[in-house]
């Protein structure tokens, strides 16, 4: 079926280069979710795909076939916009049938597939209104249906939540995820910035950030072994904590000797002895730190705000210095009076994360 | 004194009047009428009579004395008692303005305010609606009177609707009327389409703006101006010269007799006709330029991965959305045409079968001296006119929601 492959794709405007280097192997089936900053490219990354902006540079093959120069509706996708894109003077059902008509098919096909995709979408009683008289949400189902009718290899989706209202979003993206399910050979690529999005729905993530691609890998995968500072702050809400530290003993384990007498840390992740005394990064999750009565091998820190939300309690330290982030811990449960106190926390070896230049030293 | 400066001077006068106007109207509004500030009772009460004198008493004795003046002069007829009735709603309405704004007992700096807010667009509008009463709305009912009378040694007399019957009896009202008709289906069109065409074409190109600037450019030339100029491209000279007027240029050139365009019958219709779609069409192409324009990019981007080329873009998806535009464009367009005159007066004057019912309407007023017919002609360019107004002003609302 219709695997995606980008080989060295690249993008400029003029003498402003957006994307470059873009290499990804989409397998059938997948669904692929593209984050990253605002601006970093996303939707241009996704419009290439979809043949609606020039490929500067590079290859695209979509199923076996380099498709640079196909025009979009010959390259077997179909997109769902961000603001729907519903063509206002049709109803609901012209909206849904135009691609169809366009390819001339009979009307007893069009009819059909038109009927059936209303019925995934329960759109069938709105069949005949004009998309001005439809709520946010049902938009939304006639522009996925658009896409439905017409069968595609592969759906695009450019933030098609990010119109809706929070409680909408969440029933959506459930929605999305049945539709993915209920066909597991099509391929699909999302655009978000919601990270909650990202996660749930994702096959894999493909991070992009600085012109190119960042990590990919499954969502777990990203979580748990972020291959560099951004994309280990990126993923993860409140982001990963990073203390700069000096390692201190290298091996199988790492040491690291974190900075302003903190404490030292133990990583799982392995070193060169040529590291020893190497300026690093230690990256721990807040859900990883944890209370401990060790004082050498921990962190100490004076909690300067504490925040109770009931299933956890957040902790904020005093940070060393003036306009440093700081440090976020998230204990599980109800903790009363640690405003102002100076506790130790201690996470599990392999869930620190060492960055060397940047670069987790799982990775080098 | 100069022209130029005279005019000038009337420029200064004009807009200086306006602004003065608008200027002292508040002034006193404001000032004296409505001041934004509290009365108690008995100050009130003082306001009020005085009130009595400067906003109603007055006004309506002027109002009263010239009515007198003008009617003891002139004999007591029908007239007098519709002008009767206009003065005595005028005293009327004063009375009842007087009231509205004096209140009664203590007044609140509220009441004020909010009552010279009601009072103030009204004072805006009074100009112009003066002007357009005096100058449209009477004429048209003295036109319709003059339509059912007839001049006579000394005076007027009443002939019903003998001014009608006559006018179509006539085979030249018919041929205006026909022509009328040609104009009317074929220059909206016209303009509008080529409009259209246009504001696609030009949208896509780097000299987009010049194209479209040239285009646009004959809506500042009068129409007399444009009759002057296409009276030269569709200038004759004997087939022994040298032809002057571009059309006839490159009709020899391919090897064809030079002709008079003009008097080429029912053809000639359609040379005059020329002149205003060539005026029209930049109107048409600014205003569908911009409803283009106001069409979202994504529903073209969706339709180009729906797989429609650009005929299918165009017509099913742009064209649509911008099909209110596109009736509010020719239905302007058509009380353009519907009253074309300069046109056909300065080309042919209606000659070689070429009249149409303004110009009918000069002939018989002006040329004829017609009253009567020359009305009659006037009431019904004004019925045809009228439907279409009310539908063109209809759509512009519904287009502004
Ligand atoms: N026509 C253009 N000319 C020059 N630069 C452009 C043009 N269109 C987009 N860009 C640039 O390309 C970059 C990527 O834009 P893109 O819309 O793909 O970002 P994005 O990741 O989708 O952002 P967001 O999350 O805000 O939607 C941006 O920095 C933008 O400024
Ligand atoms: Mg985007």
């Amino acid at each position: 079926m219709a695997g995606l492959k980008l080989t060295n794709v690249a993008k400029s405007y003029g003498d402003v280069s957006v994307l470059k280097d873009i290499n990804l192997d989409i397998d059938a089936g997948e669904l692929i979710v593209f984050v990253g900053p605002s601006g970093c490219g996303k939707s241009t990354l996704l419009r290439m795909i979809a043949g609606l902006e020039k490929i500067t540079g590079g290859e695209l093959q979509i199923d076996g076939q380099v498709v640079n120069d196909v025009p979009p509706a010959q390259r077997g996708i179909a997109m769902v916009f961000q603001s729907y894109a519903l063509y206002p003077h049709m109803t609901v059902r012209d909206n849904m049938a135009f691609a169809l008509k366009l390819a001339k098919m009979s009307k007893a096909e069009i009819d059909t597939a038109v009927n059936k995709a209303a019925d995934i979408l329960q759109l069938t009683p709105y069949l005949d209104r004009l998309p001005k008289a439809l709520s946010g949400g049902q938009r939304q189902r006639v522009a996925i249906g658009r896409c439905i009718v017409r069968d595609p290899k592969v759906f695009l989706f450019d933030e098609p939540l990010s119109n809706l209202d929070a409680a909408l979003r969440v029933a959506t993206r459930l929605e999305i995820a049945q539709l993915k399910e209920s066909m597991p050979d099509r391929t699909m690529i999302y655009v978000t910035h919601d990270q909650v999005e990202a996660m749930t729905l994702a096959s894999r993530i493909v991070v992009l950030a600085n012109k190119g691609i960042s990590q990919v890998g499954t969502p777990l995968e990203l979580y748990e072994k972020p291959q560099n500072e951004f994309v280990a702050q990126f993923i993860g809400s409140p982001a990963m904590n990073l203390f700069p530290g000096e390692i201190v003993e290298t091996g199988e384990h790492t040491k690291v000797r974190l900075d302003g007498g903190h404490g030292i840390v133990q990583s799982a992740y392995p070193s060169k002895a040529g590291d020893m005394g190497a300026r690093v990064n230690v990256g721990i999750r807040p859900e990883d730190l944890q209370l401990t009565d060790e004082t050498v091998e921990s962190y100490s820190g004076k909690v300067d705000v504490q925040e109770n939300l009931g299933e956890v309690t957040l902790l904020f330290f005093v940070p060393d210095s003036e306009g440093m982030e700081p440090v976020i811990a998230k204990l599980p449960g109800i903790h009363r009076g640690l405003k102002g106190q100076t506790l130790n926390l201690a996470a599990a070896p392999e869930k620190v994360h060492v960055f060397l230049d940047g670069i987790s030293l799982l990775y080098r | 004194m100069h022209p130029a400066l005279q005019g000038l001077v009337t420029i200064i006068i004009g807009v200086g009047g306006c602004v003065g106007y608008f200027f002292f109207s508040n002034f006193v509004l404001d000032r004296f009428l409505l001041p934004a500030r509290a009365y108690s009772a008995e100050e009130a009460a003082v306001r009020r009579r005085s009130g009595t004198i400067f906003v109603f008493a007055l006004p309506a004795l002027v109002i009263l004395a010239l009515y007198l003046l003008y009617f003891t002069r002139n004999d007591f007829g029908l007239a007098a008692v519709f002008w009767l009735l206009i003065v005595a709603a005028l005293i009327f309405g004063l009375w009842r303005l007087k009231d509205f704004m004096y209140g009664t007992g203590a007044v609140s700096a509220g009441h004020n305010i909010s009552h010279a807010n009601m009072i103030r667009p009204w004072l805006f509008l009074l100009p112009a609606i003066v002007a357009l009463g005096l100058y449209l709305t009477y004429p048209v009912f003295e036109t319709l009177r003059l339509s059912m009378m007839q001049r006579v040694a000394g005076g007027y007399e009443w002939v019903g609707f003998d001014n009608y019957t006559q006018m179509f009896g006539e085979a030249k009202f018919w041929e205006a009327m026909r022509n009328n008709m040609f104009w009317l289906i074929v220059v909206p069109a016209m303009s509008t389409v080529f409009g259209l065409i246009v504001a696609q074409l030009t949208d896509r190109i780097s000299w987009g703006n010049i194209a479209k600037m040239l285009i646009f450019m004959p809506m500042a030339i009068s129409f007399v101006g444009a009759s002057v100029i296409w009276k030269l491209v569709y200038d004759f000279r004997p087939a022994d010269q040298d032809q002057i007027g571009i059309l006839n240029a490159l009709w020899v050139g391919v090897g064809g007799e030079p002709q008079l365009w003009l008097t080429l019958p029912f053809w000639n219709n359609f040379f005059l006709m020329a002149v205003l779609i060539w005026i029209q069409t930049g109107f048409a192409m600014v205003i569908l330029s911009a409803a283009l324009r106001g069409i979202p990019e994504e529903t073209v981007e969706a339709a180009i991965v729906d797989g429609a080329g650009p005929f299918a873009i165009f017509f099913k998806i742009k064209v649509p959305q911008i099909m209110p535009t596109i009736v509010v464009v020719w239905t302007t367009i058509t009380l353009v045409v519907l009253k074309v005159f300069d046109i056909v007066y300065a080309m042919t004057n209606g000659q070689w079968g070429t009249q149409v019912l303004a110009n009918y309407m000069y002939d018989k007023l002006f040329r004829a001296n017609d009253w009567g017919v020359g009305s009659a002609s006037a009431m019904i360019i004004m019925l045809l006119v009228t439907p279409i107004l009310v539908w063109n002003v209809r759509n512009a609302r519904k287009e502004m929601k």
